[in-house]
């Protein structure tokens, strides 16, 4: 299938639910796949963690499964980038490179109470301007603050600096490449402890959370040199690294100003490139850096972050048990018309963009006695739409700019019936790559970049190409009373969580 | 052959497939029933493929799943061949398209998903009617080069389960031509095909016959969706 003398990339994508390991040809065409679930730790309710050292395991097991698919050898591997789900935070310790305790994962609410109180610290405003993040539970600086807090003595052996902190990206080069300890500035423009104009993390920051700068890992453009392998990939340079969400606006080749795409995983995420301007926006979107090559500034974006879509579909799937696989939710969905007056909103962890309620839980309102599974499956599609439409008006009041047409990636995109919900709430074209795993395809296009495999940014677009479209068919007077529907819907769910007494 | 069909059937129609007496096959299916891998819809009485058997894997597949499952290795089929895909299973006697990506030259397309497809005159087709035992379609003429004889439909589909592929060359629309391979489920048996269609042109080398290149591509891309699926072969 392949020649001995063909040259790859490979992308190695840290996700939340799985880390998979891909080798991309110089079209940017997947040439072989191999994929390993993680566990998931859930402790208490809201808590959520992952056990880093079996991610490690993973990525070592992956990198020579996904050569052998391909029948390639290492020296055919020209770089090899990473994408990771972002503010997941590690702790280990710099001698021996055990993690201190288990990762706590970006949809991990236990800092609630801290950031509550963070948030009226003396400082509070500087560290979120300076970072251009609100404090909140989703960001990885107050993690760490509470792994400080919570693990006797951490405190006192990270001001020793016998203790490094990363995010996945960090974890996965440190192990690598044997001890280098490194993030990318798309990583680190996630913790609220970057200064999002210097591009390196700020005294003040830090000293506002107490966190001591000898356990963080020196700040590298996405674009740029992040060491050389010495474990699984073997003498292969590590040449990207972006958070996923980034990794996939890159991956769709959205380099210019105005160009945006909404990746649909596990949660969904919404970026639009604002170029080398951070853009600040005041109804609930991040401003948040989308990659940066390395010699040239920074590119940012402004992002609408929703947890949950494709873990409602999971819940459906494992909790209530109601479909056998995830994209039995169509199948099922399409035995009803419509809704029949059903809307899930999937407050699990408190609602992201535009909202950011952090005390809000789900509802499931319109229940009847007519009600069946095929509406809760439409239900679960809709909430998935809604959601979104919700962040792109945000977008539009905030970028002055109106989205003409969706692109969209990630694995709830091989739902034909969803994508058509989403145009048809949206009411503008929803457009599908030529490549739905996109997250990979970014990491591969950094590391390749930096490495001279492709001659640049322009050369990538070529790659570029639509693989399907959904156009709007729904009639406006339904799209108004259902998203009146949604917006009640919404409401319901806010104030659940009552502050402790 | 539940799981190969339309999805539900009556006793007659099991006997008369499985060439089997009436009363035979009512008593394997009292069987199958009682542990679950057959069900009988109350009203019609028709038989289908029970619960228990989505859990053991067998030739059955949601078509959203094979979708989901294939939609990693349609895109660079599309990509290397530089034609439009599709993927087909059987629905009702005709081709139930389930996944469709665009020939990748940006051009204005519309997705078919969900369009029905005649079986013996389409590439997709005539690989799920080379490994079914159900009963051949009616043989509606599109073209000159339809294959309409039930004889010469036989040898055709031989040759696809000889070979591995099938073709179709101005069979459904002159001055079009497709390649299409069988996605091979759990078990090895044929859920499901997956081809590209174009320009017989482009498909079509000068001796009007389909670029081995283009076979290959497809093939390659058969195997690996199967693979994903857990064929062994
Ligand atoms: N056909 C489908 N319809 C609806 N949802 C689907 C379908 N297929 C997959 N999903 C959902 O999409 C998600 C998987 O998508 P994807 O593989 O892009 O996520 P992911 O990258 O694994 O997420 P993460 O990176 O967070 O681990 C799952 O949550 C699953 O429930
Ligand atoms: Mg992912």
């Amino acid at each position: 299938m392949t020649s001995p003398t063909e040259r790859f990339v490979v992308a190695i994508d840290q996700g939340t639910t799985s880390t998979r390991c891909i080798v991309f040809d110089r079209r940017g065409q997947l040439v072989s796949l191999a994929q390993q679930e993680h566990k998931q730790y859930f402790p208490r309710p809201g808590w959520v963690e992952h056990d880093a050292a079996e991610i490690w395991r993973n990525v070592e097991r992956l990198a020579p499964l996904a050569l052998r698919r391909a029948g390639i050898t290492l020296d055919q591997v020209a770089a090899v980038g990473i994408a990771n789900q972002r503010e997941t935070t590690v702790v280990w310790d710099r001698r021996t490179g055990v993690p201190v305790s288990r990762a706590l994962v970006w949809q991990d609410t236990r800092t609630d109470a801290l950031v509550t109180a963070l948030r009226d610290a003396p400082g509070a405003a500087a560290v979120q301007e300076r970072s251009a993040l609100p404090l909140a539970t989703y960001f990885s600086g107050p993690r760490l603050r509470w792994m400080l807090d919570h693990t006797p003595g951490l405190q006192e052996r990270a001001e020793r600096g016998e203790i490094l902190f990363g995010t996945m990206e960090t974890w996965l080069i440190w192990n690598l490449t044997g001890g280098k300890h490194y993030t990318d500035v798309t990583n680190a423009s996630r913790t609220n402890l970057l200064d999002v104009h210097t591009l390196d993390w700020s005294p003040e920051s830090l000293a506002f959370f107490g966190i001591p700068r000898a356990m963080l890992p020196e700040v590298k453009p996405s674009v740029g040199s992040f060491g050389t392998a010495v474990a699984a990939f073997a003498g292969v340079r590590i040449g990207g690294a972006l958070g996923d969400q980034q990794a996939a606006l890159f991956g769709q080749t959205c380099f210019t100003p105005g160009e945006a795409k909404c990746t649909y995983g596990t949660g969904s995420f919404l970026l639009l490139n604002t170029g080398t301007d951070l853009v600040r926006s005041d109804n609930g979107l991040l401003s948040t850096v989308a990659y940066q090559v390395e010699g040239s500034p920074a590119h940012y974006a402004l992002e609408g972050s929703i947890a949950i879509t494709g873990s409602l579909v999971q819940w459906f799937r494992d909790q209530l048990e109601l479909i056998a696989s995830a994209p039995e939710i169509e199948t099922l969905a399409r035995t009803v018309k419509d809704n029949g007056g059903c809307y899930i909103v999937p407050a699990f962890s408190g609602l992201y963009a535009p909202h950011w309620r952090s005390e809000a839980r789900g509802v499931i309102v319109g229940l009847t006695s007519y009600i069946t599974k095929g509406h809760l499956a439409r239900a679960v599609l809709e909430a998935t739409a809604w959601q979104t439409r919700e962040v792109v008006d945000a977008m539009n009041v905030n970028s002055g700019l109106t989205l003409k047409t969706l692109k969209v990636d990630g694995g709830m995109t091989a739902d034909n019936l969803l994508m058509q919900y989403v145009a048809d709430v949206l009411d503008v074209p929803v457009v599908r790559p030529l490549a739905s795993e996109t997250v990979s395809l970014g990491a591969a296009y950094a590391a390749g970049l930096a490495v001279g495999y492709w001659p640049d940014l322009e050369d990538l677009r070529h790659n570029w190409h639509r693989a399907g479209q959904w156009l709007p068919a729904m009639d406006p007077a339904l799209r108004t009373t259902e998203y009146a529907n949604w917006r009640r819907a919404v409401e319901r769910t806010f104030d659940w969580i009552q502050p402790a007494a | 052959m539940l799981a190969g069909g339309p999805g539900h059937l009556g006793l007659a129609e099991i006997a008369r497939s499985l060439d089997l007496a009436k009363g035979t096959v009512h008593g394997i299916l009292r069987t199958l029933q009682g542990v679950g891998f057959v069900e009988q819809d109350r009203s019609s009485g028709h038989y289908q493929l029970g619960a228990a058997l989505l859990h053991l894997g067998t030739s059955y597949l949601d078509i959203n799943e094979l979708r989901s499952r294939s939609i990693n290795w349609a895109d660079p089929l599309a990509a290397r061949s530089g034609e439009a895909v599709r993927i087909g299973t059987v629905l009702e006697g005709k081709v139930l398209v389930v996944h469709h990506v665009f020939r990748p030259d940006d051009t204005f397309q519309t997705l078919d998903i969900g369009t029905l497809l005649p079986l013996h005159a389409t590439a997709l087709g005539k690989v799920l009617l080379a490994y079914r035992t159900a009963p051949l379609p009616d043989l509606e003429r599109f073209t000159h080069r339809t294959v309409t004889a039930p004889a010469r439909l036989a040898t055709d589909l031989a040759g696809v389960r000889e070979a591995g592929w099938a073709a179709d060359i101005e069979e459904l629309t002159v001055g079009q031509a497709a390649v299409a391979a069988p996605i091979r489920g759990y078990g090895g048996l044929v859920v499901g095909a997956i081809g590209v269609s174009g320009l017989v042109e482009r498909i079509c080398d000068s001796h009007y016959r389909p670029h081995p290149r283009l076979v290959g591509y497809v093939r390659d891309a058969a195997r690996a969706v199967s693979r994903d699926l857990g064929a062994t072969r």
